[in-house]
């Protein structure tokens, strides 16, 4: 837990100091008649966010913040599986996306997700994994027509177009 | 008595088969719409306006304002539910409306807000009713300096909505604050912040990317951690004689309610402001007036029923704007708004006195409206509830599912899906030592009206600060707003001082 | 019931998949003759939503939708960011996608103007239609009693730059461009505050935080019909405005010069390299919407001044456009 404050703090500060970096792209002082320039807003911001980081690793240091004086693991092993298998494989899915579109992308994640983690019945597994695609189809292409990303199965989709639309 | 004729004469209209099925079914269509994480009732009114073409314009309004109701109603059944705020207007409620269902008063919550919500939709009608055109007067009178002292006083009130960890609440609002300016500058129209040169940078960062990201995957996470993975969820119930002692304890909250209701209302009623302003502040009220602010955001019903009082009143606060001016006070009144010009209606000061029988037809379906969302809210608790009781490995999936299609969805832009899994994984991890959330989400909503209208401010006093405290409006929120912020800071010090005496 | 739905949409969908993979075969030679769209048409907007751009826009689909013109619906898409910057890169990213068009307004030249960086030359899209120009006209509160140009000068020159505050929607908008023609014409100097919209600005104008304003006719027709606002002249040529809009003086008849006349065409593009039978179905779609009483009557309702153009002649007219732009940002 020690350990993961510091580094924390550590990205954060320098992520601040990036974002002080970007906003100094426009003007950031104060222009005369006008107020403040366009990137004084963002940068004052990232600066008060620097000042917190510092506090925060003072207060590390100090041992006074509830994490720093906490000697248990930031995550286990067995919590570390689980973040990473989770976070992972909904980037997957995500990345999916772009090649497969939604619908297919999508009913791989939940089975993977129900198998991995729930053990639930392959069956049970293909009814949900079927029918939340379809459920989505019509109610965000159809009721709603929000076009969802298709990659490149979207031709399949064109006779449902002209069925339903 | 003028008002009284018309409205009656307005119910009729409202009354009519065609209308009151469009009413009922509205409502309905909205509630569903509004539960859905990304979607809400701009998305509800956008995409249903071309339906309306089929009826006559006055139907069809009484249908979009329907539709736009029974969202409000629905916002709040995705905070409760599954922590994730459907719509700005409902992240208040999901500070003690989560709480509450992870205590396996889920039941109670949904009670609550649809209660809380029939209370301050009714309560505003009747205001709207009895002083739109007056009211709109005081719309016109907020310039750039009111709206950045209303600013001010949103975030004052917010004050105590932190953690114990001072740096860290902090960090939470700046970066929030910071990710809010992402986009262009308003002022010069030049790119600002424009990661990487990612042009998905070039549309801001949409608040529901942010707080579906930390409330939708970043609590998954949480709970999948916590819970191992693997437990079913929550013990929800629902029956008649539990909905009957939530109905009994609720009736205590009555002051709550009330004081959601007008403050909503009446900050509904300011062009820039709207919904999302409204219910924080009556959340912040609610807080500071308790008598236990310490149950606050552990599942304190009060706190359910101010913001959702407050946002309701708001939605028909805001329609005040848009129907006497013609300005839209938030996205949905200005779908509205396109609606009506085609259908030939114009909104704006002329509206009352050329198209009375379709204003206060309006007016009066706003009555049943918000009574149908009430019931079918009411009815679809025990389904919702059974949502809760599936497996957790079967509701989380779907769950991740509806978040990244939800984060797609408003801006049609896989670049925010990116951003919002970043979010949610960096916010998780954040969560894990510490550091408040909620600050960063509120700051990104309110982050760009404060800064425009501090800008256009300064521009318009050439530089000096003293335009926020000469005008008397202003002056007067400036000054309260001080006084709530340096409150909690005489408290500590005098606690101190007394831990010294003592 | 639920399961028995759930079934036949997995069967649909299954004979969806396979009559798909039939149809792609069948596409090439269906290319040669009348194209019509196969999904959903994206309605791509340069502007945020509410604004007047957007309602436009909005206000289109509608007839589209209501008419039934098209047998695939539009779908509006808002993409604003910076002045319509985003919008424009989405169409440079979609070249040759027949399913996507682009409602316009001036930034589609200003913007590649003034973010030379973005790379984007519009001579690349393939124009589709003009179905408008907006005007614009110079707009006071009732209550400042002006109602001539030489009185709005003279009011102006007096109060000075501090004095006086001119709304607009941001610097190198188009009202910010019409102001600093008029200040130049009138030899006097504003302070020019930025809004979130046209209407916006019309709201502030009426709520007296700002002095005077530049704005379109749809913006301020509710409140000059009420009696809050009153416009002082116009920038269109003599005639050109019919009606109640042409009882406004024009710059010109005041004797303020031929030049001072500034329009905000209402246009839809599509993206470059998209096959000549999708071009000729969005214009002949448009053509009807332009033809439609409605569009008619929202012309003349909100002073817009009817200006069909396609093809090359309306390619011709952006090209000349950004030159004019590019003159008067001084690039």
């Amino acid at each position: 837990m020690r350990k993961a404050e510091l580094i924390m703090a550590l990205v954060m500060l320098v992520f601040s100091v990036y974002l002080m970096w970007k906003s100094a792209e426009l003007p950031i002082g104060w222009i005369p008649e006008e107020g403040p320039g366009g990137g004084a807003f963002s940068f004052w911001l990232g600066a008060g966010m620097v000042i917190c980081c510092i506090t925060i690793i003072v207060r590390w240091a100090k041992r006074q913040s509830p994490p720093s004086q906490s000697d248990e693991p930031f995550m286990d092993r067995e919590a570390m599986t689980l973040f990473f298998v989770i976070s992972g494989s909904l980037a997957a899915m995500i990345g999916g996306i772009h090649v497969v579109g939604v619908y297919f992308s999508v009913p791989i994640f939940m089975a993977f997700y129900m198998r991995y983690l729930g053990r639930h019945s392959w069956k049970l597994i293909a009814a949900i994994s079927v029918v939340t695609p379809i459920v989505t189809f019509f109610f965000f292409e159809i009721a709603l027509l929000k076009t969802l990303p298709k990659g490149i199965t979207e031709p399949l989709f064109y006779p449902l177009y002209d069925i339903f639309l | 008595m003028e008002v009284l004729g018309l409205l009656s004469d307005g119910f009729l209209i409202a009354f009519e088969p065609l209308n009151l099925g469009l009413v009922i079914f509205g409502a309905a269509v909205g509630l569903f719409i509004g539960a859905m994480p990304g979607l809400g009732s701009v998305n509800g009114v956008a995409i249903l306006l071309p339906m309306t073409f089929l009826v006559p314009p006055t139907s069809a309004v009484i249908f979009l304002g329907a539709i736009y109701y029974g969202a409000m109603y629905g916002g709040a059944i995705s905070s409760i539910m599954l922590g994730i705020p459907g719509a700005s207007t409902a992240v208040a409620t999901t500070f003690d409306g989560r709480p509450m269902a992870l205590k396996g008063e889920a039941d109670k919550a949904l009670v609550a807000a649809a209660l809380a919500s029939f209370v301050g939709g009714t309560i505003s009608i009747i205001l709207f009713t009895a002083f739109a055109p007056p009211l709109a007067e005081v719309a016109l009178a907020f310039g750039p300096p009111e709206e950045f002292a209303l600013m001010i006083l949103a975030f004052a009130t917010f004050v105590g909505l932190g953690g114990d960890d001072i740096p860290k609440t902090m960090f939470s609002i700046f970066i929030g604050l910071v990710l809010s300016a992402v986009g262009f500058d308003i002022v010069s129209g030049e790119p600002r912040l424009i990661f990487f040169d990612l042009t998905g940078f070039s549309h801001g960062i949409n608040f529901l990317v942010l707080a579906i990201g930390i409330y939708g995957i970043g609590e998954m996470l949480w709970t999948v951690e916590t819970s191992r993975g693997s437990v079913a969820m929550s013990s929800a119930t629902v029956s008649v004689k539990r909905t009957m002692a939530a109905l009994k304890e609720l009736m205590g909250t009555w002051k709550t309610m009330l004081m959601g209701s007008f403050l909503g209302y009446f900050v509904g009623i300011l062009p820039a402001a709207g919904a999302t302003p409204g219910s924080l502040m009556a959340y912040g009220i609610a807080k500071t007036v308790a008598k236990d602010p310490e149950t606050f955001g552990k599942g304190n019903i009060n706190g359910v029923v101010a913001p959702e009082a407050a946002n309701n009143a708001a939605s028909t606060g805001s329609m005040l704007p848009m129907l006497t001016l013609g300005i839209p006070g938030s996205p949905t009144t200005a779908i509205l708004l396109g609606g009506m010009v085609i259908w030939g209606l114009e909104p704006g000061p002329m509206l009352f006195v050329e198209h009375k029988e379709f204003v206060w037809g309006l007016i009066a379906s706003l009555y049943a409206a918000n009574l149908f969302a009430l019931l079918i809210n009411i009815a679809f608790i025990p389904a919702f509830i059974a949502v809760l009781r599936l497996p957790f490995t079967i509701l989380a999936p779907i769950i991740f599912v509806l978040c990244v299609v939800g984060g797609y969805v408003p801006t049609l832009d896989m670049h925010d899906v990116w951003l919002m899994l970043i979010f949610g994984v960096v916010g998780y991890l954040m969560r894990k030592l510490d550091y408040p959330l909620a600050p960063a989400v509120l700051a990104i909503v309110l982050g760009p009206l404060a800064e425009r209208s501090m800008r256009q401010s300064l521009i318009g006093s050439h530089g000096d600060m003293m335009t926020f405290f000469e005008r008397p409006i202003s002056g007067t929120i400036m000054v309260i707003a001080i006084i709530l912020l340096v409150m909690p800071l005489i408290k500590v010090i005098r606690q101190r001082s007394k831990g010294e005496t003592a | 019931m639920h399961k028995l739905s759930t079934s036949a949409l997995s069967l649909s969908l299954a004979v969806g998949l396979a009559t798909g993979t039939a149809m792609v075969n069948s596409e090439a030679k269906a290319a040669k003759g009348e194209w019509k769209p196969k999904k959903p048409i994206e309605f791509v907007i340069m502007a945020g939503k509410g604004g007047g751009a957007d309602r436009l826009a909005r206000f289109i689909q509608g007839i589209i939708e209501k008419n039934k013109m098209s047998p695939k619906p539009l779908i509006p898409i808002n993409k604003g960011g910076g002045s319509g910057a985003e919008a424009l890169q989405y169409l440079k990213s979609k070249a040759g996608d027949p399913h996507v068009i682009l409602a316009t307004l001036n930034s589609y030249y200003t913007t590649p103007l003034r973010q030379p960086k973005l790379g984007i030359d519009i001579g690349g899209y393939t124009p589709i239609a003009r179905l408008a120009e907006d005007t614009f006209q110079l707009w006071v509160h009732v209550d400042t009693g002006i109602k001539t140009v030489k009185q709005y000068a003279a009011a102006v020159k007096k109060a000075g730059k501090k004095g006086w505050k001119m709304g607009g929607t941001g610097k190198g908008a188009e009202d910010s461009l019409v102001t600093a023609m008029l200040m130049k014409k009138i030899g006097a100097a504003v302070t020019y505050v930025p809004y979130k919209g046209g209407g916006k600005v019309a709201k502030e104008l009426i709520g007296k935080h700002i002095n005077s304003t530049v704005n379109n006719p749809a913006e301020q027709v509710g409140f000059w019909d009420a009696g809050k606002s009153r416009p002082i002249a116009s920038f269109t040529p003599p005639g050109a405005m019919k009606g109640k809009w042409g009882t406004i003086p024009t710059f010109e008849e005041l004797g303020y010069g031929k030049d001072m006349v500034y329009y905000m065409q209402r246009s839809i593009v599509a993206p470059g390299k998209i096959p000549d039978a999708a071009k000729d179905f969005y214009v002949n779609l448009f053509e009807k919407v332009y033809r439609s009483a409605e569009w008619q009557g929202y012309l003349g309702k909100k002073g817009l001044i009817p200006g069909w153009l396609t093809g090359d002649k309306l390619q011709d007219y952006f090209l000349a456009e950004r030159a004019k732009h590019a003159k008067m940002l001084g690039k």
